[in-house]
């Protein structure tokens, strides 16, 4: 007679998958002793067999099950002692993948960009080589202009087709008389890009950048421009207390000129914008002078508005505290990977332009 | 322009602080540079007297004085003075007082033992001279104990800048009216000098220039003894930071920097026939003041006697007709030169002056007859002698100008209500005449332009004349009109690729640079395909060219990097080429360099050696970042011709059709690797981003609409025998030719040579992705396929390997 109990110790005890196996074939293999049994139902009476039926049943699935479970075990023993074989030391390092960065000057006029572009400014260009006529004389400097000597201008030994005399642009502004010809008024653009003067010391580099701003409108004067400077800078570096100090200047291309200081703080020794601590110069401004707007072809009668500029270089450095200007155009990757940007940085309103250090 | 606190109390009759009087001076627009007040610098020295003077025990230079500081016990100081002796009354310095020659800050201390409880000081330590033979000795009487600054009656001096419509302030007179103006006090009148006359002038006086040269005032003076001037006018000149010269010198100067009126004193004895206002000659030569020679020219107005010229007109004297300590006889020159030509006069011969600066800014042209009064009488009271009568040769424009002006305009521009009153008042106090053109006194104003004031021309200079005085701080801000909802977009496509190019470059682990626009001209035309831009003036050889292309730049910041211990580099800038454009005027086109240099990755415990960039890297980012700017780079072609910078056997250019290049890329020239100093293998790549066809505008945001094939594709390995020097990209594309209703996609995975392949051949391999449509494939259908890319190949010369 079959004794389940004996047959299900030998399956625990079963050392291997092969030793299962075998008990599976001894025991419900075609010629094994529990198929055996399942045989005999079919020559029992309807009766007998309601009886014994069930036992039968239960036993071949006791049987099934003890061997399902033992194969299991074994099943997973054997993976576990795969995987410890397998094991390795995570702490080695993971492969490198190169950082990159963008400039802080590239980033500080994405966010300039996107502060004028909610303000309705878009963004003009012009050539850096320009000619004499539309970096000065049509904003009213002529050629004998005392202001035209203090540009330290590189100059080409070229002249184009009109006989213009070529040079590197010593500001921003040019743009103002291209974008004002081609676009006529209403308009209100900022152009940033690279300038040029004659100068090298520790504060000064013979290349920097500037972003000019210009609006011209109808009825649109000095209190205008003190509200757009006011909003940009508080925009810019996120501050509500930006205080901006007016003092009236001279620009030949601006009448009334007005230079823009804004007020800082010392924090840790270095100057903070915001507070009125002290005053640092940051712009320079005006109302565009008549000349200059008609110059561009526009009526000065019917048409007046505002110019600023400033240094893009400096507002990075004021915003993100780097101390050397020259370190901006050296390309080194120390510097780069301190100084520059991540790809993602990308300036929103939404999440504010400003990347937090 | 500097000037001492005492010298503007001359003009303005004001208490207010040195302090109050900046402010005004940055609110109205005359910008403090800065304030030198020689009391703060000379704080803790004061006047003491040496009682006792004894060797030191242990220095034979030094002596132990015991000084009386005016309170308390007397103090011991050692002191290395050879003059220190009992009953001199000299400056000690206090422990904590800072000396203004060095900066060090005095404190107790011994000296060789001794205890010293200050310094005696030298005229050079305080900065008041170059003495330091000895310790200071003052008067017997000085007395002890007052603090130094006290008893030298030291006065502030301001430091401003003037901006360069602003000639009149180039005067202390000037800057004077104009805080009156603001309010800082009452504006002294300028003094009227009666000069007596005694006989005719000798000497004739001419203007044969009369467009340079509209006027030319002149006199002489005779007997005079010229030598030292007083010392209240060096002081005011030192404060100026001018050197006190002579009385004759010094007063012409004082002329200048009191009135911003230049004027020129000759020495009569060197003259010779009349003395005209011509122009120069070409080639004529002058040694001006400064000791150089400048070569004249037709288009510049001189001085000149029947000898030669003795005065570059407006700008610089001559040094042979100068004054001098020997001088009886002088000639004052009173002149108004046409500004334009001064300026122009100025920039040619590279010559600066205070003279220049005044007349190309442009003189008040109704000052000439006071400014003579005014330099006679000063040189009648400092050195004597006798004036004869004025010659006035020409005259200087005298009409004075009118500014039609309306006073709202003042709200209109300016943007502050000021009423017309107050507007009036502020202009007359800067000496403008204001009178009502029509009825209504607030409406139409006709407003006469002082002679000083040659930048006024319009309404707007009036404005911004009333503004600053009033204050520009009354300017409230008033927002902007603002579209309506949200901001629109206001990025130009070219902007919104540059953008998207430069921080998928960041993101695929390239630094930005910025690096100079110049470059060495060797350089420049190294990467040159035409003629560069060359700066006339460079600020160095280093800097004189205007880049073609960017990867100069980036291979010389590759070098620094390196040089720094940097090993591996990806660097990147994206910026613009200069190129010469049509009518002489430029051509500036965007463009991406990037170089890889050094390692692409170190070594490691799991990849073994550092590997080395290579011209595939190169490739690759190319074509990622022509992707990123929207490139249709699956129509890309690689062929050849980078460039002479690049390894002629890899290098390669990606083009779109056979004329459009957009980018070219492979490895660095050793050649050029030389020049720059670069060692070790170099990749690189620009992209030339103005190249990329602008995309066809899509209508609208949404995409096509999605529909994935309903069955699986099948893919199938190719393996061909073709010439080592086929490309293997023509092999792929004729193979993706072969059945293009099928074939989707062949992608190389296989370049083999050597066991297997005959020499000259290479095995390529290729697989190659089929797409079923409405039914999947028979094998008939297959081999049908297979048969045609098989063919395709063997145009090419290539046999399937068996």
């Amino acid at each position: 007679m079959i004794d389940l109990d004996t047959i299900l110790a030998s399956i625990a005890y079963a050392g291997s998958l092969d030793e299962v196996e075998a008990l599976r074939v001894k025991h419900l293999g075609k010629q094994g002793d529990v198929s055996a049994l399942l045989k005999t139902l079919g020559a029992m009476s309807p009766d007998e067999r309601k009886v014994e039926g069930p036992k039968i049943h239960a036993l071949r699935e006791s049987v099934a099950g003890a061997l399902a479970t033992r194969k299991a075990a074994l099943e997973n023993a054997a993976l576990e002692e795969q995987l410890a074989s397998e094991t390795i030391d995570l702490t080695l390092p993971a492969p490198e993948t190169p950082r990159g960065s963008v400039h802080p000057i590239s980033q500080v006029m994405d966010e300039l960009a996107e502060v004028f572009a909610d303000l309705g400014f878009a963004v003009a260009t012009g050539p850096e080589i320009e000619d004499d006529w539309h970096n000065f004389t049509a904003l009213n400097m002529p050629e004998s202009h005392p202001a035209r000597a203090m540009h330290d201008t590189f100059y080409f030994p070229d002249r184009d087709a009109e006989g213009r005399e070529m040079l590197l642009r010593t500001h921003t502004s040019p743009v103002q008389i291209r974008a004002m010809i081609e676009q006529g008024a209403p308009i209100r653009i900022i152009a940033p890009g690279r300038v040029y003067r004659s100068d090298s010391d520790a504060t000064h580099t013979p290349m920097f950048h500037q972003i000019e701003g210009l609006v011209i409108d109808k009825g649109i004067h000095l209190g205008h421009l003190k509200w757009t400077l006011e909003t940009f800078l508080k925009a810019y570096f996120e501050r509500d207390d930006v205080v901006l100090r007016l003092r009236p200047s001279y620009f030949p291309f601006t009448e009334p000129s007005v230079e823009v200081d804004v007020g800082y703080t010392m924090v840790n020794g270095k100057r903070v914008v915001g507070g009125s601590e002290g005053w640092m110069e940051v712009l320079g401004s005006g109302m565009v002078n008549r000349k200059v707007i008609a110059a561009a072809g526009l009526d000065p009668d019917e048409w007046q508005g505002f110019a600023f500029g400033t240094g893009v270089d400096r507002l990075a450095m004021l915003k993100y505290g780097m101390d050397d200007l020259r370190a901006f155009f050296d390309g080194d990757v120390r510097w780069l990977s301190h100084y520059g940007f991540s790809a993602l940085d990308v300036p929103t309103l939404s999440a504010g332009v400003g990347t937090a250090a | 322009m500097k000037f001492s606190l005492s010298w503007l109390r001359r003009y303005l009759d004001t208490d207010a602080s040195v302090d109050a009087i900046c402010d005004a001076l940055n609110a109205i627009g005359i910008e403090v540079e800065g304030v030198e007040d020689p009391a703060a610098k000379l704080s803790g020295f004061r006047v003491a007297r040496v009682l006792t003077a004894a060797r030191h025990p242990d220095a034979d230079k030094l002596q132990v004085l015991t000084v009386d500081t005016g309170s308390g016990e007397p103090l011991q100081v050692v002191c290395g003075a050879p003059n220190a002796r009992a009953g001199l009354v000299g400056v000690l310095g206090l422990p904590g007082a800072v000396v203004p020659a060095n900066g060090l800050q005095l404190k107790k201390s011994a000296i060789r033992g001794v205890e010293s409880n200050g310094m005696m000081c030298s005229t050079r330590e305080l900065e008041l001279g170059d003495d330091h033979d000895g310790i200071i000795e003052l008067p017997e009487d000085a007395p002890v104990g007052t603090s130094f600054a006290e008893y030298r009656g030291v006065d502030p001096v301001i430091d401003v800048s003037i901006t360069p419509n602003r000639p009149d302030c180039m005067g202390v007179y000037g800057i004077a009216r104009d805080l009156a103006a603001k309010g800082l006090g009452t504006l002294k009148p300028v003094p009227a000098v009666n000069v007596a006359a005694t006989f005719p002038c000798p000497i004739e006086i001419r203007t044969d220039d009369p467009e340079g040269c509209p006027a030319f005032y002149g006199r002489v003076i005779k007997s005079v003894r010229n030598g030292p001037s007083p010392q209240w006018l060096q002081d005011f000149l030192k404060s100026a930071g001018q050197r006190p010269i002579s009385a004759l010198v010094d007063a012409t100067n004082y002329v200048m920097l009191a009135y911003g009126r230049p004027a020129h004193a000759y020495d009569l004895a060197k003259l010779t026939g009349a003395v005209v206002a011509r122009r120069a000659r070409d080639g004529e030569q002058v040694i001006a003041l400064n000791g150089k020679t400048y070569a004249l020219d037709a288009e510049m107005t001189v001085i000149a006697d029947t000898v030669g010229v003795h005065d570059i007109a407006g700008i610089m004297g001559g040094e042979h007709s100068g004054c001098e300590e020997s001088t009886t006889d002088v000639l004052l020159e009173i002149a108004y030169f046409d500004p334009e030509r001064i300026a122009r006069t100025g920039r040619k011969l590279n010559l600066t002056s205070d003279a220049r600066s005044r007349f190309e800014r442009g003189i008040d042209p109704t000052f000439l007859d006071s400014g003579l009064d005014i330099l006679s009488g000063l040189i009648l009271e400092l050195c004597g002698g006798e004036a004869s009568e004025i010659v006035r040769a020409g005259a200087a424009p005298s009409t004075p100008k009118t500014v039609h002006f309306d006073p709202d305009l003042t709200e209109r521009l300016g943007g502050v209500a000021i009423s017309p009153q107050r507007q009036q008042a502020i202009l007359e106090s800067l000496g403008f005449g204001v009178v009502a053109e029509e009825a209504g006194f607030d409406k139409r104003w006709i407003v006469t332009v002082p002679g000083w004031r040659p930048d006024i021309d319009g309404g707007p200079d009036l404005v911004e004349e009333v503004v600053r005085i009033h204050g520009i701080d009354e300017v409230k801000s008033v927002a902007l009109p603002r579209a309506d909802g949200v901001a629109r977009p206001t990025a130009t496509p070219a902007q919104r690729l540059e953008r998207r190019v430069r921080r998928a470059a960041a993101a695929r682990g390239l630094h930005e640079a910025v690096t100079w626009s110049f470059l060495p001209v060797a350089e420049a035309e190294h990467f040159a395909d035409g003629e560069v831009w060359t700066l006339a003036n460079p600020i160095s050889e280093d800097m004189k060219a205007m880049r073609p292309s960017l990867l100069p730049g980036l291979l010389s910041a590759a070098r620094r990097n390196l040089d720094r211990g940097a090993k591996g580099l990806r660097l990147f800038e994206l910026g613009r080429r200069y190129l010469r454009g049509g009518s002489g005027a430029s051509d500036e086109r965007l463009a991406l360099g990037l170089v890889l240099a050094g390692e692409k990755s170190p070594r490691g415990w799991a990849t073994g050696k550092a590997a080395s960039f290579d011209a595939y890297d190169a490739k690759a980012e190319a074509l990622a970042l022509l992707a990123e700017a929207g490139a249709p780079v699956d129509k890309l072609q690689v062929m050849g011709e980078a460039g002479a910078q690049f390894h002629p056997g890899q290098s390669g250019t990606l083009r779109l059709g056979p004329r459009t290049v957009l980018a070219r890329f492979g490895m660095l020239h050793p050649a050029t690797a030389r020049q720059f100093d670069l060692e070790g293998p170099v990749a690189l790549a620009e992209l030339f981003l103005d190249a990329i066809p602008a995309r066809k505008s899509a209508s609208g945001f949404a995409r096509h609409a999605y529909a994935p094939p309903a069955l699986q594709p099948v893919t199938r390995d190719f393996a061909f025998l073709v010439p080592s020097s086929l490309p293997a990209a023509d092999l792929v594309r004729a193979v993706q030719g072969a059945d293009k209703a099928n074939i989707v996609a062949g992608r190389l995975f296989d370049d083999f040579r050597g066991a297997g392949v005959p020499d000259g051949h290479k095995s390529l391999g290729i697989d190659v992705t089929l797409q079923p449509g409405e039914k999947s494939y028979a094998e008939a259908d297959l081999k049908a396929i297979a048969d045609k890319v098989t063919a395709a190949a063997a145009k090419l010369g290539a046999t399937l390997r068996g």
